[in-house]
């Protein structure tokens, strides 16, 4: 659309422009503050890069990150390819499309703690059905006490509340694929695999983006639901960055190295944001 | 394999629906039963864990609280977010497109980045405790989130009918009002879902800027938990009970999810 | 290539169709379609072309009815079995291949040898001037461009019984589609593949095809050349949907060898016996109505006259209805031309639509109910 150049639309943009203004640059003035600062019995002194340096270095930090990282690439590489495949099983419209896509979402509105404290309730080994179900099996099973079980139960979880999402987006993708590229490949002979492969995928290309994006980030992010399944625990296997960092800021009071590691962290997802952003504006003007 | 297509979905759902109903089964028994041993339905049903909630002030004041400050922050978000969506959409401005990005990033703001800080900020501001600070707070994702939805659906309305409407006379306001708002109504109503859903599920934000008079339900459960007497059943009714404003709310726009939320941008 | 035969077809898009109105395809359809031959379809939105096209192209199973290429019943195969092509209104193209990729695709997927391949996408390429562009995605081309890959992945298979197209100029600019008509008549002239073009454009039909199908409401209502649909249209739809401006259509009573037009006598090219009163009307084209100042003839009103350039149209009324006139760019329009003239010969008349021969049989298009 043809834009007008207006000065004035500032004015329309004010509003925004403080709300988030106020959440956003006031908060994180205070953090970068915060991370240049030894404090000491209500004292404070400038030592400068000195927490980003122990930060950087700090054992902690690093299996925090490489938690995190494990943890986001398996469920990407679990919640991406079963949303997909979700999308394409569907019935392209009717009642039970609608059915189906209603069901669906509902875990996507839980409170994120609700979804931990169900998980916890569900997976508990000798009355969560979960629990009791696979020990029945004669898997051993105690999220409470296996880091691999707890893990499998935090990805699980994960898988449970958001593959939905994918599954929207890329329900939304496929539908907006005109009727005649369907029959123009039933014409030229195309097998399933082909359809899917030139005409499916590369139109949802888009929408797959998007949602391999919010996933990232999302999940990147995540606190609130594997707090209160597993606390982070057993020990500590579970503590992926976030709640590492809520642990050092509210929980320790450390606040120079909550700091600190909330710059880098921060800074790490504007880069990735950034790349995804770009990416995605580069696909839209072709 | 076409004839079993239908199995795909099904199951997935089966699997979505497990946890629930073992979440509801577990709200209708007794802390005995439910610490005794296994059972797939309450031997000894009770609606107890439920009657407690609604008569348990600590309780159903964490419901209400929630409600409000989701509500407030839903009005506040799009109120917002209208105007500058439509800047974004018909004008050019200075920095505008730097502008937009730095408004998308806040929606990739981590709140565990943001927790210690917004305690410190709302203190500072005296709103520590109340339910407009924690509505205040989930603007700074949510009204990113709008303005990228509501600006997608703008842009599909053409300029035209703005210009239409100026030589027919009508004042800004009143065309906006009376025309543009009533073109875009499926954009207002999925920008509303958006802002509900992010602003109800989040608990970190929320549960740090209160404590006792504007405390949210999902902090009354944490803090149940973690205390002792584990009452899974108590636990487990209130969680039962939060799901149900989220499958209302999906209910409204049934219509919308079946459409792919066909989000312009989408 | 092969004659294809519609036989007692009809479709509905409900499950139990009671009445008439339930069918998109109205019974019964019968229709054959020459080997070789370039016909158009052409009619109205809604009248059932597009649904014709996809039952003969296989990706619908029609309702009643069935279709044969040559002797063979191909009524519930499915399209890839039925060797046709099909060209949609928006160009398919395979936005992730190369147009060579593009054009090979239909060859690949039957498994024929990969120097076959090469040999026929070049062919093809060659004949719709796409050779420079093969190495290029097919995601960043012009429409036109991207209709003749549509077209080419249809005509590489050497099988190719009959090409549909669906139209196919919709999205192409004016300019360029002079061009790509002319360049699909001349594929017709060299291959001489079936072609059935479905536009609502009746320049487009009459310029391509040889024989024009059109259709109106679900039901076949004139086959026939260009000149047969503009001499002699068997229904007042042919005649108003044809030529620019269309057939004045006026209500009338026939008695033997003239009209009775609101009082005024016309006189006919031959006699009718007596034909249903109430739903008789007199059709004479604008070409074959002669403004005159003898007082001959219906008296008309002139409304407003619109000079072409080449000619002028006069668009007048008769009691209401309007009656239009082409005139030559020479003449003068004077205060005293008052009246209209009917040429005898190309006055048809018509009984509820469809028009009546003098031996008073009702006269349907070649290929309905016999």
């Amino acid at each position: 659309m043809e834009k007008t150049p207006n000065q004035r639309a500032w004015f329309m943009v004010l509003p925004v422009l403080i709300l988030v203004a106020m959440n956003a640059v006031i908060p994180l003035m205070t953090v970068v503050n915060y991370s240049m600062q030894e404090v000491f019995y209500g004292t404070y002194s400038f030592v400068g890069p000195r927490w980003y340096i122990d930060v950087l270095h700090s054992e902690r930090f690093h299996s925090s990150l490489i938690r995190q990282l494990i943890f986001t690439g398996t469920i990407l590489a679990i919640e991406i390819p079963l949303g997909i495949a979700i999308a394409l099983a569907m019935p392209r419209r009717g009642f039970w499309a609608s059915v189906c896509l209603v069901l669906m979402s509902l875990p996507l509105l839980i409170p994120w703690n609700v979804v931990g404290a169900m998980w916890n309730i569900f997976a508990l080994p000798d009355i969560g059905l979960l629990g009791y179900g696979l020990n029945w099996l004669g898997i051993p099973y105690d999220f409470t006490q296996d880091p691999a079980a707890a893990w499998f139960t935090v990805v699980l979880m994960d898988v449970w509340h958001w593959t939905s999402l994918v599954v929207l987006l890329a329900y939304a993708g496929l539908q907006s694929i005109d009727e005649n590229y369907y029959r123009a490949a039933q014409i030229d002979g195309a097998s399933r695999w082909a359809v899917f492969w030139y005409i499916q995928l590369p139109k949802m290309s888009h929408v797959l983006t998007i949602a391999v994006l919010l996933r990232f980030m999302d999940s990147f992010m995540i606190y609130t639901e594997p707090f209160v399944l597993t606390g982070g625990g057993p020990g500590n296997t579970t503590t992926f960055l976030a709640i590492d960092l809520v642990k050092t800021a509210l929980g320790e009071q450390d606040l120079g190295n909550a700091a600190a590691v909330s710059i880098v962290y921060f800074l790490m997802i504007l880069l990735a944001s950034w790349l995804f952003y770009t990416i995605t504006m580069q696909r839209k003007s072709r | 394999m076409t004839r079993y297509r239908w199995l795909v979905p099904t199951l997935y759902i089966v699997f979505l629906m497990l946890p629930i109903y073992w979440l509801l089964n577990m709200s209708f028994k007794t802390t005995n039963e439910i610490l005794g041993g296994f059972s797939w339905f309450p031997h000894d049903f009770t609606a107890a864990s439920y009657v407690k909630i609604f008569t348990d002030p600590t309780w159903y004041s964490g419901y209400i609280n929630s409600i409000t400050y989701v509500a407030i922050n839903m009005v506040i978000s799009v109120s917002a977010a209208l105007p500058a969506a439509y800047a974004f959409s018909r004008y050019r401005f200075l920095g505008d497109k730097h502008l937009f990005f730095w408004l998308l990033t806040n929606r990739m703001a981590p709140p565990a980045v943001f927790a210690l800080p917004f305690l410190e900020l709302y203190s500072a501001m005296g709103l520590f405790d109340t339910n407009l600070a924690v509505a205040l707070s989930h603007c700074l994702f949510n009204i990113p989130l709008a303005v990228w939805i509501l600006e997608g659906f703008i842009s599909g309305v053409p300029k035209e009918i703005d210009e239409t409407a100026y030589i027919d006379g009508y004042s800004f306001p009143r065309f906006f009002v009376k025309i543009f708002m009533p073109l875009i109504g499926s954009g207002i109503g999925v920008t509303a879902f958006f802002c509900f859903m992010f602003s109800w599920v989040e608990l970190l934000l929320a549960k740090t800027l209160t404590s006792v008079a504007a405390k949210p339900i999902a902090a009354v459960m944490t803090k149940t938990a973690s205390s002792s007497g584990y009452e899974l059943g108590l636990l487990a009714a209130a969680g039962a009970l939060t799901i149900i404003p989220g499958a209302i709310v999906i209910y409204f726009v049934r219509n919308y999810i079946a459409k792919g939320f066909a989000m312009g941008r989408v | 290539m092969a004659k294809i035969t519609l036989q007692d077809l009809a479709h509905s898009y409900f499950p139990n169709p009671m009445e008439a109105t339930d069918f998109q395809l109205k019974p019964s359809i019968n229709h054959e379609w020459e080997d070789g031959e370039a016909y158009a379809l052409l009619g109205p939105s809604g009248c059932g072309k597009t649904t014709l096209l996809n039952i003969i192209s296989g990706l619908l199973v029609p309702t009643r009815g069935r279709v044969l290429f040559g002797e063979r019943d191909v009524t519930e195969l499915p399209t890839a079995e039925r060797n046709i092509a099909q060209v949609f209104q928006f160009p398919v193209v395979y936005d992730t291949m190369s147009v060579y990729d593009n054009l090979a695709f239909p060859l690949r997927n039957n498994k024929v040898a990969a120097d076959h391949v090469d040999k026929r996408v070049h062919e093809i390429a060659q004949m719709l001037d796409l050779g420079a562009q093969l190495d290029r995605k097919a995601r960043g081309l012009t429409a036109d461009a991207k209709q003749k890959i549509s077209l080419g992945r249809g005509m590489v298979r050497e099988d190719v019984s009959a090409i549909l197209f669906d139209e196919p100029l919709t999205v192409i600019d004016p300019a360029m589609k002079w061009e790509l008509r002319t360049q699909l008549k001349e594929l017709h002239r060299q291959f001489g593949h079936t072609m059935i073009y479905v536009t609502h454009d009746q320049t487009e039909a009459l310029s391509f095809a040889d024989k024009v199908v059109v259709m109106l409401d679900g039901e076949v209502v004139q086959l026939g050349t260009p000149q047969e649909l503009f001499e002699r249209p068997t229904h007042t739809f042919v005649g108003y949907f044809i030529g620019s401006p269309g057939m004045n259509v006026l209500p009338a009573r026939i008695e033997g060898s003239s009209a009775l037009v609101g009082g005024h006598e016309i006189p006919l090219g031959r006699s009718f016996s007596a034909v249903d009163g109430s739903e008789a009307e007199l059709g004479v084209r604008p070409e074959f109505t002669r403004l005159n100042s003898a007082r001959e003839g219906l008296p008309v009103n002139i409304r407003r006259v619109e000079d072409v350039g080449s000619h002028k149209v006069v668009r007048a009324e008769f009691d209401g209805r309007q009656v239009n006139a082409i005139v030559g760019e020479d003449i003068e329009i004077g205060a005293d031309m008052t009246h209209v003239r009917f040429d005898a010969e190309a006055a048809h008349v018509y009984a509820n639509g469809w028009i009546v021969d003098s031996d008073q049989r009702r006269r349907r298009a070649a290929g309905g109910a016999h």
